[in-house]
């Protein structure tokens, strides 16, 4: 394979190539796609247990006694009333309401934040988080290159990571972050994820990266589980229904007809970047409406792919794929509010044939607690 | 090394010709390379195909491509285990996982396909 020199590397590359894994450019990155197989690391993560390489995410900390009001100015979302410990799902849009990324926004301490941005996006975020904080008492600390990411996802990921680490797990909710250490390194451990699953979040240094994964992958393995990659991880959300930037989201999108207005925090007090846009947005009827798609079995729906209803065309895929836990074609499209009912029947076009499909709530796939 | 019974296109099907009838599938190489296969479309018995025709198409759970007929002729049957088990052509793509059987009737145009010795040059390259 030829690799361009300004494709990133994680510190895990030596590794991905160790276990045979197949490569591919994302987001500026070279990441492993798959390892064994796409279906084989679905079931692995939905069953047992599976463990990603994500260091190609952003990570910008804030700090400063009044990061909390800039990041409520700079983001959608309210951080300042995040609990210490607890992180929400975000985004930062531009003036206009164009979103220009998904985030999670973590508190780490009163004065002390963690914005996890996707790869694609982290130096776009990172300018505007710069310029966003100018004014107020905070100052951004981009460590995106000083801080590897490692996923484990997957119902018997407490069992796995239990042992290794001197954070109680139990004691750590949904949506919750501890520092502590992992297999005797410093970490950042949260319990969020990607995929549908319960799981951690493991933010180590840069450099302890391969120690960290040398000491998970046997303890997965020995759990039944497998390294996965990000085909499984692409698979794995749309089950679940969460939206990829650049697919169902992006600067021509807005979060209301994403189904994600509860996302934004109208009620915020103070102003945010975005403020005007999202209430014009949310006063007015959507245009159209993100919902789910099962696709009769001849072929994959695609993103870009049209939508009919009847002879009108009533929107476009934005993600499709093959779900290996219901063994059939499933799609998320953007669609004409009166076509998004659950249970209307629409036609999607793949490759110049109309093939049913019917509309269901999101998401696809929802864990048994 | 792949099955020197064969001929195959650069576009990594293979055809086993026996008689007047030639089987085609795609090769190993190119399963490996799409992944996990979860479709594949086929042309229904009776249709007749030229020589390098787009027959049909095949996805996997990232990808989806055309496929390219090695030789031309009627179709005189197609694998329809693939429409339940697309796994097959993963798992055994010259056997289980065969696609087409056409009726052959030009020798010539195995001329036009490579050799395995070639094939396997080919997909050395990468």
């Amino acid at each position: 394979m030829n690799v361009d020199a300004t494709i990133q590397q994680t510190p895990l590359a030596d590794r991905h190539a160790q276990l045979g894994a197949r490569l591919i450019e994302f987001g500026g990155w070279l990441m492993p796609v798959q390892y064994r197989g796409i279906l084989e690391e679905h079931r692995a993560v939905r069953e047992r247990a599976g463990l990603f390489d994500l260091s190609h995410m952003g990570e910008l900390f804030v700090e400063g006694p009044e990061a909390g009001e800039a990041l409520a100015y700079a983001l959608v979302s309210d951080p300042p009333a995040l609990k210490e410990g607890r992180a929400q799902y975000s985004m930062i849009a531009a003036s206009d309401g164009g979103i220009l990324d998904d985030l999670i926004v973590y508190r780490l301490g009163e004065a002390r934040f963690l914005v996890v941005a996707n790869a694609s996006n982290a130096l776009v975020v990172s300018d505007a988080l710069a310029e966003r904080l100018a004014g107020f008492k905070a100052v951004l600390d981009d460590r995106s290159l000083a801080t590897a990411l490692i996923a484990i996802q997957g119902p018997r990921s407490v069992d796995v990571l239990a042992p290794l680490t001197n954070v109680d797990l139990r004691a750590l909710r949904y949506y919750g972050i501890a520092e502590g250490h992992v297999a005797g390194i410093d970490a950042l451990l949260a319990r969020t994820g990607y995929t549908g699953e319960d799981g951690f979040e493991v933010f180590v240094d840069w450099d302890r990266a391969t120690e960290l994964w040398d000491v998970l992958m046997p303890a997965v393995e020995a759990s039944g589980g497998l390294p996965v990659g990000l085909g499984a991880r692409d698979t794995l959300r749309l089950e679940a229904g969460m939206p990829l930037y650049g697919n169902e989201l992006d600067t021509s999108t807005n979060p209301f007809e994403a189904g994600l207005g509860r996302v934004v925090k109208l009620t915020k007090t103070d102003d945010f970047v975005g403020r005007a846009a999202f209430e014009r947005a949310a006063a007015a009827a959507p245009t159209r409406t993100l919902v789910g798609l099962v696709v009769e079995r001849r072929g994959i729906a695609r993103h870009g792919y049209p939508v009919f209803a009847g002879e009108r065309r009533t929107g476009v895929v934005t993600s499709g794929t093959h779900s290996p836990t219901m063994g059939s074609p499933i799609a998320m499209a953007y669609v004409a509010p009166a076509d998004a009912e659950p249970g209307t029947i629409v036609e999607v076009e793949i490759r110049d044939q109309r093939v049913p499909a019917r509309v269901v709530p999101l998401p696809f796939y929802k864990r048994q607690v | 090394m792949v099955p020197t019974d064969l001929r195959y296109t650069k576009d990594h099907e293979w055809v086993r010709v026996e008689g007047d009838e030639a089987t085609i599938g795609i090769t190993q190489y190119a399963a490996d390379q799409l992944g996990d296969i979860v479709f594949v479309e086929l042309p229904a018995t009776g249709s007749s195909l030229d020589q390098f025709a787009t027959f049909g198409v095949v996805e996997s759970v990232k990808a989806v491509s055309d496929l390219f007929a090695p030789v031309g002729g009627d179709v005189t049957g197609a694998n329809d285990e693939l429409t339940g088990n697309p796994e097959l052509v993963n798992s055994d793509p010259y056997g289980a996982g065969w696609m087409l059987r056409v009726r052959f009737a030009d020798p010539d145009q195995l001329e036009e396909l490579l050799a395995p010795d070639a094939y396997d040059a080919l997909i050395a390259e990468g």
